[in-house]
């Protein structure tokens, strides 16, 4: 696990919030590692646990957060025993984040040339002319129009899009080596959103940046992440790369997760979907936290925790369908489709690296 | 879509809705748009923020006072109702399901009475008992407990706060529901819960929907007709199926072929179309046109040759 391309291990991570009724176990054990260059996406529903644990990794998390174990690696150091003001040097520099929310992530009375150039000046001690010189062309980077003029201008001058465009923008300066993306396209209209995606793919490949992407729109974690962590009830319950996640999915949870979504193809009078809702994590259930909306669980979900179960060297799922005993289920009709597209797809690879070698896939690598 | 014994439920014709008339920051949130929808379909209305479908569901509601043009509901003009029984007809008739399930809802108000609030106004229950039990109904229909009538909204999920909303709508027994944006707030496994729900009132008590969102896929599955606007125009309608297969306005296949897929072997060969809205105001005069049966769109008359042969190239129209 000690990999030289880790950027980023969390280990055995977790996060209590103390609440006047009690402990909520926002984080459950939580183990990955990020690489580098590469776009990690985190996948599960609100609750599930993934803005808590980018939050920790930012130290950002509320004051009644309590982080009874676990460690960050970063660069040989464990965030989490850095104090406030260590984390505050590597919060904008190191590390930066996308958030959610264009409309309110700006300073509303700060222009905006002034709010990109900020982390140049208190990061790196820069003067304010070159600092503002630098913005203008981060500026330029992200796609605003007309960079020169616009930069004395403040958030509420710009569309939603135009904003994220300068979050981004402000997040990128310092060329960080981690970037963590919190949903940062979900309040964007799809066209504006695609245009986002797009210049986050570009900009990473010209800065090897690594992302953690969060999100709940499997379609934007097709089209971006390189690999894909699937949340549910404060643990990570499936993780591969993302053709093993949407083609050969295990976990239950990430059936129900991708039958769900109505693709442009859906028909059909009802939509499958997950019934109930996720359990309260003041008092976590015993065993699998998904077994009670499970059709297919077992009579030990409820009682002993499933371990990862290996699919490949690079994909895990924690469910007990994967242990030898387990009896044998069918998935739904979707997912099996996806199983058979995968298997012909795989085949199809096979026959072609016959062919010309391995060559297009070290392309693609650098 | 059977056309042939369709009948119409609403006709809106030529409706403006401006705001800040004459003012330098005149709006015009709609501008000229015109569309009927069927009895017992759902008409989904889709594009991007500022193009003027939430104002076109409200405006039909009669929230707003209509600049120009008609909206005719069962045949009677929403607009000048001439008695007091007739707008008490109309607010029963034709209800709303909103956004935001969090900001929605009273917090202040027990369930029972944010659910029972328009069967009080239109006097629509005998005595306190008849009341009580069509709310324990109607949380019943929606899928919650009876339990929960005495609960305040905080006390609920997202998705469940939506179901309160949804059974607020069907207590007063409406023909037609304009749904903004229902499920947007929600999370992806909860969404599809909301839009089965959704679907099977449809199909028990046979009503009307106008169904407004900004996800295209969930638009495609619930709609049986989808109109497409952009800038407070409509530029597009046609049945769901056919839209989202041979788009045949620049704009709607722009806007189809940015829709992200859960399926990574096909974003990694997705063609994104761009749009450049300039073509729209070029000064010339444009309206809804049909180009093959059922299937409108907006074109100037020099313009329709082109789409004619868009049609027929993607086999719309028979020789």
């Amino acid at each position: 696990m000690d990999n030289e391309k880790d950027i980023l291990e969390v280990r055995n991570l977790q996060v209590n919030f103390k609440t006047y009724a009690g402990d909520v176990k926002a984080i459950r054990n939580v183990n990955f590692d990020l690489r580098k260059g590469e776009t990690l996406a985190i996948v599960g529903e609100s609750g599930s646990g993934k803005s808590v644990t980018t939050r920790t990794i930012m130290g950002l998390n509320a004051s009644n957060a309590r982080i009874t174990s676990g460690s960050i690696m970063y660069k040989g150091q464990d965030l989490l025993k850095k104090s406030e003001k260590e984390m505050q040097a590597i919060r904008g520099q190191d590390i930066a984040e996308i958030f959610q929310d264009p409309m309110t992530s700006l300073d509303p009375t700060m222009r905006i040339g002034r709010q990109i150039a900020e982390p140049l000046m208190v990061h790196k001690g820069m003067k304010k002319e070159k600092a503002l010189k630098q913005a203008l062309e981060m500026m330029k980077l992200v796609g605003i129009t007309d960079a020169e003029n616009r930069m004395n201008d403040y958030p509420h001058q710009f569309s939603g899009g135009m904003r994220q465009r300068i979050v981004i923008a402000i997040a990128l300066i310092n060329y960080p080596e981690v970037l963590i993306a919190d949903e940062p396209t979900t309040a964007l209209d799809v066209t504006i959103q695609a245009q986002i995606l797009n210049l986050m793919k570009e900009l990473q490949d010209k800065i090897s940046t690594s992302i953690i992407f969060i999100t709940h729109d499997l379609g934007v974690v097709a089209g971006m992440a390189d690999r894909v962590a699937v949340m549910y009830a404060g643990k990570i319950v499936e993780y591969g790369t993302v053709d093993e996640i949407f083609y050969n999915p295990k976990h239950p949870y990430t059936w129900g997760l991708l039958s769900s979504m109505p693709t442009l193809d859906t028909k059909g009078d009802e939509l499958p979907s997950i019934p109930g809702t996720p359990p309260d994590l003041l008092d976590p259930p015993t065993g699998d936290a998904f077994a009670a909306r499970n059709q297919y669980a077992l009579k030990i979900d409820t009682e002993k925790e499933p371990p990862f179960f290996k699919v490949s060297d690079t994909h895990y799922a924690a469910t007990w369908l994967l242990h030898p005993d387990a009896p044998k289920v069918t998935p739904p009709a979707q997912i099996v489709a996806r199983q058979e597209k995968y298997a012909t797809m795989q085949k199809d690879l096979l026959a072609q690296q016959q062919q010309h070698g391995p060559v297009e896939e070290e392309e693609e690598k650098q | 879509m059977d056309y042939e014994n369709a009948k119409k439920i609403l006709e809106v014709k030529h409706l403006k809705q401006y705001f800040n008339v004459g003012k330098a920051d005149e709006v015009r949130a709609v501008d000229d748009i015109s569309f009927d929808i069927y009895k017992g379909e759902t008409f989904g209305l889709v594009g991007e923020s500022g193009s003027g479908k939430t104002t076109t569901g409200r405006a039909i509601i009669h929230l707003y006072e209509p600049t120009s043009g008609e909206i005719l509901f069962d045949g009677k003009n929403v607009d000048n109702f001439t008695s007091k029984e007739e707008r008490h007809e109309f607010h029963q008739d034709m209800q709303m399901i909103f956004q935001d399930p969090y900001a929605s809802l009273n917090p202040r108000m027990k369930v029972k009475d944010i659910v029972a609030e328009g069967i009080d106004i239109n006097h629509l229950a005998k005595d306190d008992a008849d009341r009580t039990n069509q709310v324990e109904t109607l949380l019943e229909t929606v899928g919650l407990n009876k339990d929960h009538s005495s609960r305040y909204p905080h006390e609920f999920s997202g998705g469940q706060r939506q179901r309160i909303g949804i059974a607020r709508a069907l207590a007063v027994h409406p023909k037609f529901v304009i749904a903004d944006e229902p499920i947007s707030a929600l999370d992806v496994s909860i969404q599809a819960q909301v839009v089965n729900l959704m679907k099977k009132l449809q199909r028990e008590q046979d009503l009307t929907y106008l169904f407004i969102a900004h996800d295209l896929s969930m638009v495609k599955y619930i709609s049986d007709r989808i109109g497409v606007m952009h800038y407070g125009r409509m530029l597009e309608i046609a049945d769901a199926d056919e839209i989202y297969a041979h788009p045949l306005h620049d704009y709607t296949k722009s806007l189809l072929s940015a829709v992200p897929v859960p399926d990574p072997e096909f974003e990694r060969t997705r063609q994104e179309i761009h749009y450049d809205a300039k073509n729209e105001n070029d000064g010339k005069e444009r309206h809804l046109v049909e180009i093959s049966p059922h299937h409108y769109v907006r074109a100037a008359d020099d313009e329709i040759a082109m789409y004619k042969q868009r049609a027929h190239e993607a086999s719309l129209i028979k020789d």
